[in-house]
């Protein structure tokens, strides 16, 4: 196990530095001059442009430019933004806000989703069957957005159940963000987990432990939940990462001040340093959120082993 | 948020505090208002550090614009410039300017506002290696090519710029406390009125010995003083009770909210979370949503900007007077006004704005009326027949009009007309920048201080800062010349009048509308109005 995890973060190295790289010369190879609108509706100094490109290496070319900034990035250094804010002290107070957001989501996601699919895989071709496999569909069916501004238009504003956008991000403020945040996810969750109930139900080990007569609801909820969660916990680790990062659209609609909208906006200003901190910092994630599945996997599965 | 609020029973109990506690101070409060509340506005991140001379756009002026007195401030009423912290600024010849500054006034710190503070703070501006987005609003004092040297190559280039010779402006004298002389280096009959902008606003001795701690809590000399920052999210100011201005705010604390999108802002102004948003998103604008939304909450007014269409001189056919009165004459600038804008627009007939001082109606002439068989006559005239192409970056909503345009031009004259858009306004203005316009393009003006000088110079004359199409004109530019040196800001005004006039027949771009600025505020607010600038004016505000 310890080898493994070993090999598997070693492999990250390259990941990380092809990531970063890519992201990096995307970020500054946006076309539009990121001095540009900088100062207003007239063209900024050029005392001004020269120092902001001498601070950025903009003058260097793109490998040289990427060396330097990895050099001050594997040093701790993410650098400044044009406004003199620190890259990391942005990273460190909108991050958790989004993990906060995303771990309302996630939970939002297991509980219902996983229900959702049990209930329904238990009971092949009922009325609950359908009226998942129904709604599933519906949720599929509708972007992000459109779902975040019917929330915020129908319970925010015209029956005024809840605030438009959250004030302050606390667990409780970030459940209706949360819930249309999950919304897609949770029909993908419930179908999974409802596909994989409904195979796992006429395997013979299944069969075995109903024949030893032991209670219904011990082998549904041990031996067959157990055996069938291992596809459904890929795709919630996986989602976990991509909550983190594309939360865009839901904090934008629901004024979340958190990793999404601080990317978004530093795109539109063309703020390179926040947006390849930010994104660098995504990756890390990412790269261990598929490390923990993975080892998840063995936990629930004894016959996956790792060395 | 609600539960934080005063409610109206407990605010009338506060105003009844502050009236006690500060006697004789409120007393011309104006009854039932809530002196001691707070609001919240809209406000994007502000992308500098907060130095009035190192920002220029929007974001951190909402910011330093409360907390910064300078030497004339404009009114909301009508733009006019009224002196501020300046008792007198008198000249003889538009070209030496003797400041005299009130006495008494202090930065939030308790230290007193001088002649220095201007001062230093301009040379600090000015100087180039400062690198502050200001620098170039002190060209016209003499000295400035010493203290900030032009790059050879333009910033891109290859070549630094060279090392100032100098580290402070030779126009500047500090003659006592509380008197300066600033000598321009050409005369400038308007430049009292241009120093009311932000990046001549004056600053602190502190801010001399440790900039970043003042980066960290900037110290004004304005009717609200700094409290906190929380980056992303919000930026607090109090009032400043011991402000020695004429006007004084009606309301305690001012918190600018950053928001992710100006959907969601609008979101929390229908609900009233929000206090007040001075320009709504463009899903609130379309089919007038922002009328059942907001009610009677709906706060409008005519500001200082307009929409042009430009020419690139540099290009064929484009350099044709005749082609460019055609096609001036051939937009119905009221019909699509009245279609496409309803009414939120109103039809232009000069380049200088109608709010300015000094402005006369119909000085476009009838170059600027719709006139279909005049503009025939003059296409005729031209000899063109190919096609007109009209650029312009789609993503701030100018495709309906653009298309409208395009049409009219079309329909009327008969020849082949094309709408071609760029996505994104940074692109597009670099292609203008770059001299790359390939046919007529959208532009705009924004004016930077209100003087009619403002409207002609840095669009029309040669060479001038904004003067993309690359327009020239001896006689105009002689005219100009004159006006700038004019001994009093009223005959400089009839000058560049005449200046307006004699541009009519070359037609150098296309008036075609000035635009109305639509806001909105919560119900807390009793009043709440918009100066010319298209942002909230602070004085205005009323919260019930």
């Amino acid at each position: 196990m310890g080898r493994y995890v070993l090999r598997r973060l070693l492999q990250m190295v390259p990941v990380f530095v092809g990531t970063t790289f890519l992201i990096y010369a995307l970020v500054w190879a946006v076309p539009g001059d990121p001095f540009e609108g900088k100062c207003g509706e007239r063209d900024c100094p050029a005392s001004y442009v020269s120092m902001m490109r001498e601070r950025f290496n903009l003058d260097d070319p793109l490998p040289l430019q990427y060396w330097k900034y990895l050099v001050n990035l594997v040093q701790g250094d993410f650098g400044v933004t044009s406004s003199g804010v620190q890259v990391l002290d942005r990273i460190a107070a909108t991050f958790p806000v989004t993990l906060r957001l995303a771990l309302v989501a996630l939970l939002i996601e297991a509980v219902i989703g996983v229900t959702a699919g049990v209930v329904s895989g238990l009971r092949d071709r009922g009325f609950l069957d359908s009226l998942v496999l129904v709604s599933t569909l519906f949720l599929i069916s509708i972007p992000v957005f459109v779902t975040g501004y019917v929330v915020q238009l129908v319970f925010g504003l015209q029956l005024g159940w809840i605030a438009p956008t959250v004030t302050t991000p606390t667990f409780g403020n970030l459940i209706v963000p949360g819930f249309v945040l999950a919304s897609l996810s949770m029909a993908y969750v419930a179908r999974l987990s409802r596909a994989s109930i409904a195979e796992n139900r006429r395997a013979d080990y299944v069969r075995t432990a109903l024949a030893k007569g032991l209670p219904t609801r011990r082998v549904v909820g041990v031996h067959l939940l157990r055996n069938s969660l291992i596809p459904v916990l890929t795709f919630l680790g996986t989602d976990l990462g991509a909550f983190l990062g594309g939360a865009i659209v839901t904090e934008g609609i629901f004024n979340v001040p958190g990793v999404g909208g601080l990317v978004f906006r530093s795109i539109l200003t063309k703020d390179g340093a926040m947006v390849t901190g930010v994104v660098t910092v995504l990756v890390l994630v990412y790269l261990l959120m598929t490390l923990l599945v993975d080892l998840l996997y063995a936990v629930l599965d004894p016959r996956i082993r790792y060395d | 948020m609600s539960g934080a609020r005063l409610t109206p029973s407990t605010a009338t109990a506060a105003v009844a505090l502050v009236l006690a506690a500060t006697a004789c101070g409120s007393a011309e409060t104006p009854t039932g208002s809530n002196t001691d509340a707070g609001i919240t506005i809209f406000n994007t991140e502000p992308e500098n550090p907060l130095i009035p001379g190192n920002t220029t756009e929007t974001g951190g002026s909402r910011v330093l614009d409360p907390m910064f007195t300078g030497l004339v401030e404009y009114r909301a009423q009508d733009a006019q410039p009224v002196n501020a912290m300046a008792e007198s600024i008198e000249t003889t010849d538009s070209k030496v300017f003797t400041v005299k500054l009130k006495q008494g006034w202090l930065f939030h710190d308790g230290t007193p506002v001088t002649a220095n503070s201007f001062v230093d703070a301009w040379n600090w501006t000015a100087y180039g290696p400062n690198a502050t987005q200001g620098a170039s609003f002190f060209s016209q004092i003499e000295g400035y090519a010493a203290v900030n040297p032009a790059d050879p190559d333009g910033p891109d280039g290859e070549q630094k710029p060279p090392a100032p010779t100098a580290e402070e402006l030779s126009g500047l004298e500090v003659v006592d406390d509380h008197t300066f002389t600033i000598t321009l280096s050409e005369p400038f009959a308007v430049f009292p009125v241009t120093v009311g902008y932000e990046v001549f606003a004056p600053l602190p001795e502190s801010f001399f010995k440790d900039r970043a701690a003042f980066e960290a809590n900037p110290i004004g000399n304005g009717p609200f003083k700094y409290v906190s920052r929380t980056v992303g999210t919000d930026i607090k100011l109090t009032r400043y009770d011991d402000y020695k201005g004429t006007d004084k705010p009606k309301f305690k604390d001012l918190t600018l909210k950053v928001y992710q999108s100006r959907e969601s802002a609008y979101a929390d102004l229908v609900s009233n979370n929000l206090d007040f948003m001075e320009e709504l998103p463009p899903n609130a604008l379309a089919g007038k949503q922002y009328e059942t939304d907001l009610g009677d909450r709906v706060v409008q007014r005519e500001t200082l900007n307009n929409q042009t269409i430009a020419f690139p001189f540099y290009t064929k056919p484009y350099d044709n007077a005749d082609l460019r009165r055609a096609i001036s004459m051939a937009i119905d600038r009221e019909e699509i006004t009245k279609r496409i804008f309803e009414g939120t627009r109103k039809p232009a007939d000069g380049w200088v704005h109608p709010l300015m001082k000094g402005y006369r109606p119909g000085q476009c002439g009838e170059y600027c009326a719709f006139n279909p068989a005049k503009a025939k006559e003059a296409l005729a005239k031209s000899g063109y027949t190919g096609e007109i192409v009209l650029l312009s970056n789609t993503d701030g909503g100018h495709q309906e009009w653009a298309e409208a345009v395009v049409n009219s031009v079309k329909n009327t004259l008969g020849i082949e007309a094309r709408f071609v858009p760029s996505t994104s306004f940074g692109e597009f203005r670099q292609n203008v920048n770059a001299r790359k316009m390939t046919g007529i393009y959208r532009s705009g003006w924004i004016a930077d201080y209100p003087s009619i000088e403002n409207w002609l110079t840095p669009l029309f004359r040669t060479g001038a800062s904004s003067n993309d199409g690359l327009y020239s004109n001896p006689a105009f530019d002689a005219k100009l010349a004159e006006a700038d040196k004019a001994p009093s800001e009223d005959a400089a005004i009839e000058l560049y009048l005449e200046a307006e006039r004699m541009m009519a027949p070359d037609l150098p771009s296309i008036p075609l509308w000035t635009q109305n600025t639509i806001a909105g505020r919560s119900e807390r607010l009793k009043v709440a109005n918009l100066d010319p600038f298209r942002t909230l004016d602070l004085f205005s505000v009323e919260v019930a």
